[in-house]
């Protein structure tokens, strides 16, 4: 049997092999398992049109729309949970608090001591940078108690997660700011003339900033190596615990970005809702996306690819009417799915299964 | 069965894949005994005590004990502890939140009622007639380690044990306490209790046990009293090595002479670290090879683990090329030209999921820094050179380094350093658990990179191959360094006189 096996090495069933024991394939799979559904249920969900917002510009809108728009804050808080989940071994279960303070922060410089100004109070991109140096001093706070004070990631996060809410209300005096400027509303709308949401074009350039930080420094070597083995690392001459801090600080700027985006949508923020559970949601598009979530090897396009899928479910999710209280019900199921599948146990029973259906069918074909 | 013997093993066999551990391996322990087991790394002393428990099920032979007519059939721990053999580990596994009376009896009440009462009184009974100062309702985790092991033995003790096992019980207690635990040793065996020692230090085998029993390479070599076998022997036992008719090794690499004139590469001076061991003074010059010698256990690598700062440093001057140097971390001695090839390759050496590629460049690349990647191409074009040059059997450069054998994860890890180009080159048992032709390449290329200006310090548990490769030697005995032997000095009869110490002078 075994001669056989090797005398016929299919191309198709290589390259399906292959496949499968690539990342990004679940991600992938996920995509088209509900692109398939939503095409059967209802094939409108793929309908795009063409309008114009009130002030007569182009927008395309539609589900897909919703999915780019909604899906790329995901897209760009995955990035960094990605990154801390390698090299910590744990998530960062503040993410959702964080955004509420990064978004009070930026409202609070764009609106000074008035909570309804008729123009900006400073500019925009100081109320930026601001909510960046904020937001990245929290995640060095996480970083802190997750690497220097060996704190679990999870419970040394779940202090933020706690007091982020009322840190962010403190921010601006429990009042509800609201920033009425049309610029200011772009980021997290659309730029005038292209009909494709702005947040799309923000989480593209976050993709290529990593990309290009990967590029030019050893940064993804250094992580991957602290995640898999601590020990060794430290014997090659790494700092471990830096390297984890730093990655808390960098999930720190996607948090203030996903802020920005957050705040300019609404022109305002709703303390305890705003990016409410969207840390559970950040942390499944790594699982979705093949990372292991105890640290090591990382892919953060499969992790992007992840965000999407997961805006893709929740958009098909409300199509179908289902409320928005029961959402987080059937989100469970999937990740149930999800997390099986990905165990591996099942994927060394599932591997031992497919070995056996191929070779009884290899030997059917012998005799 | 032997008289007062209380247990005895009949040609125990154990393999695994590729390994026979153990084979037809006879021991016999007698009522009111402390025997020590000794052996080498890999002797089959862990692999026998296993068998023993019931933690692994033993091939083939036969487990008899004083009070049961049959052979017995030791399944699992469990079963160990209910025929009345106990276990005490160097790891204590205790409950350190938990109470003294707790731990004492976790898992062993009777019945659903508890009464603390009376557990706690108990308890006192038990630590008083064992000579253990301790309240039975302090928390354990508030007690000296010494106490700790010493309640873990209560426990034990208190299983009704006809056999106590005691695996590495002081490896991390400091004298006094090693005292207070002996005087509890020779209380228990005063009452009849069996006790199977495994330790490394040679000094306490001499003081508190009767017999000893010497496995080496999964083989007995024998069981002896202490007054017939003199440390000497013991050791020359252990090694495999006949003292008398040892034809000796001298080290075909030639006689090292330093240039006087040129300060040494590496000076160290009262150099100590946080992993207990004694300050060592050390030196090392260009193109010289030296090795630790020692017993597992007798602080060889924590020398080596203290020049690097992989341990904490807590004092001692270094010095290169005579100026004085400030190595605290690992990165500070890589980027003085020196290198360290770990002990545990597993958990010190490979970054198992990444690729070969990525496992031969890492040091090259934190030495090089954040900002000065290595491009793929260049990673390959590196990872390809030692492939070749170590002759390294890998699928490819993308191969996880996992999935490689033993022998060619180190060679990965060895082409690793060689990479950054050391002028210093620390090997802390290069050749533990690879096959023979690799060790010789090895020790072959050890020798080259001498040749060629390198310095080297080698460690490995097999005598021979230091002979073969070191002009130089520091023995080491109980965490301290006891002597260095160069020259004419450099045979197996003077590496054994000196690791056994004491009273062995005369066998030379």
């Amino acid at each position: 049997m075994a001669q056989i096996k090797t005398a016929k090495t299919n191309p198709v069933s290589e390259f399906f092999s292959k496949l499968f024991r690539n990342q990004i394939f679940i991600p992938i799979a996920a995509l088209l398992l509900l692109a398939i559904f939503n095409l059967i249920a209802d094939p409108s969900f793929f309908k795009i049109t063409l309008g114009y917002s009130s002030d007569g510009n182009p927008v395309l809108s539609g589900y897909i729309m919703t999915i780019l728009d909604y899906g790329s804050e995901l897209a760009i808080l995955a990035i960094g949970m990605t990154l801390v989940t390698a090299a910590s071994g744990g998530q960062d279960i503040s993410v959702g608090a964080a955004i509420a303070i990064s978004g009070s922060v930026v409202l609070r410089v764009l609106c000074g001591t008035d909570s309804r100004p008729e123009t900006l109070q400073a500019p925009i991109i100081v109320a930026f940078l601001v909510s960046c140096l904020v937001a990245m001093a929290f995640g060095a706070f996480n970083g802190t108690l997750v690497a220097y004070f060996k704190i679990q990631p999870m419970v040394a996060t779940l202090i933020l997660f706690t007091a982020g809410r009322s840190i962010a209300a403190w921010i601006n005096n429990n009042e509800l700011p609201i920033v009425s400027d049309k610029v200011f509303s772009y980021f997290g709308g659309f730029l005038p003339g292209i009909p494709i949401p702005t947040s799309f074009f923000i989480a593209v350039a976050c993709m290529i900033i990593t990309a290009l930080v990967f590029k030019f420094t050893s940064l993804g070597l250094y992580i991957q190596s602290v995640g898999i083995n601590q020990n060794s690392s430290r014997l090659n001459g790494l700092n471990p615990e830096f390297i984890k801090f730093i990655t808390y600080v960098i999930l720190g700027f996607f948090v203030a970005v996903a802020g920005f985006i957050k705040v300019s949508r609404l022109s305002t923020i709703n303390y305890s809702v705003v990016a409410k559970d969207i840390e559970m949601d950040a942390i499944l598009a790594v699982a979705l996306g093949g990372n292991a979530l105890s640290g090591g090897k990382f892919n953060i396009g499969a992790s992007v690819l992840g965000a999407y899928v997961i805006q893709f479910l929740t958009t098909t999710l409300y199509k179908l009417e289902v409320s928005s209280e029961a959402l987080s019900a059937y989100k469970a199921i999937v990740v149930i799915i999800l997390v099986v599948m990905s165990a591996p146990i099942v994927r060394e029973k599932l591997a031992a299964l497919i070995k056996k259906i191929k070779a009884s069918s290899a030997a059917k074909s012998a005799n | 069965m032997k008289e007062n013997a209380v247990l005895e093993l009949r040609n125990i066999c154990k393999s695994f894949p590729g390994v026979k551990a153990l084979q037809n391996v006879d021991f016999t322990l007698c009522e009111g005994e402390i025997h020590a087991l000794m052996g080498e790394n890999g002797a089959g002393k862990s692999t026998l005590i296993k068998v023993l428990t019931g933690v692994y099920p033993k091939d083939s032979g036969t487990i008899t004990m004083k009070g049961f007519d049959k052979p017995l059939n030791i399944k699992s721990p469990q079963d160990a502890q209910n025929v009345g053999i106990s276990t005490v580990y160097q790891e204590i596994s205790l409950c350190p939140n938990l109470s003294v009376a707790e731990n004492i009896y976790i898992g062993r009440q009777k019945g659903s009622v508890l009464s603390w009462k009376k557990m706690n009184e108990e308890a006192q009974k038990v630590l008083d007639s064992l000579g253990i100062a301790v309240k039975p309702t302090q928390q354990l985790a508030s007690c000296s380690i010494a106490v700790q092991q010493m309640v873990a033995i209560a426990r034990a003790v208190d299983m009704q044990c006809k056999v106590l096992i005691l695996d590495e019980p002081t490896s991390s207690l400091d004298e006094n306490e090693v005292e207070k635990l002996f005087v509890l040793m020779r209380n228990l065996k005063a009452r009849g209790v069996g006790i199977i020692f495994v330790t490394h230090f040679l000094d306490q085998v001499y003081e508190v046990c009767d017999k000893i029993t010497v496995l080496r390479d999964g083989t007995l070599v024998g069981e002896y009293t202490i007054s017939e076998l003199p440390r000497v022997q013991l050791v020359s036992k252990m090694l495999g090595k006949e003292l008398d008719d040892l034809s000796d090794i001298k080290g075909d690499a030639a006689v090292f002479v330093a240039d006087e004139n040129v300060p040494p590469v590496f000076e160290a001076k009262g150099l100590y670290s946080d992993a207990d061991i004694k300050p060592i003074d050390f030196t090392i010059h260009k193109g010289e090879v030296n090795g630790f010698a020692g017993l597992l256990g007798s602080g060889r690598s924590e020398c080596v683990r203290a020049i690097f700062a992989a341990d904490k440093v807590l004092g001692g001057e270094v010095k290169m090329h005579g100026k004085p140097v400030k190595i605290t971390k690992p990165i500070d001695a890589m980027k003085n030209g020196i290198a360290y090839l770990s002990e545990d390759r597993k958990r010190d050496g490979i970054v198992g999921d990444l690729s070969v590629r990525d496992n031969i460049i890492l040091a090259m690349q934190v030495k090089e820094g954040l900002f000065k990647p290595i491009s793929k191409a260049k990673a390959t074009e590196y990872a390809n050179k030692y492939i070749e040059l170590l002759d390294i059997k890998t699928a490819s450069v993308n191969t996880p380094i996992k999935s490689l054998s033993g022998g060619n994860q180190q060679k990965v890890l060895l082409g690793r350093w060689l990479l950054t180009n050391p002028e210093y080159l620390i090997l802390d048992e290069p050749t533990r658990g690879i096959d023979v032709g690799t060790k010789v390449d090895i020790q072959k290329l050890v020798l080259k990179l001498a040749s060629e200006g390198m310095s080297v310090t080698f460690i490995s548990s097999e005598t021979d191959e230091m002979l073969r490769t070191c002009s130089r030697l520091v023995v080491m005995r109980d965490r301290k360094a006891v002597g260095e032997l160069s020259g004419e000095e450099l045979s197996q009869n003077m590496i054994m006189n000196t690791i056994a110490g004491g009273e062995a002078n005369g066998t030379d």
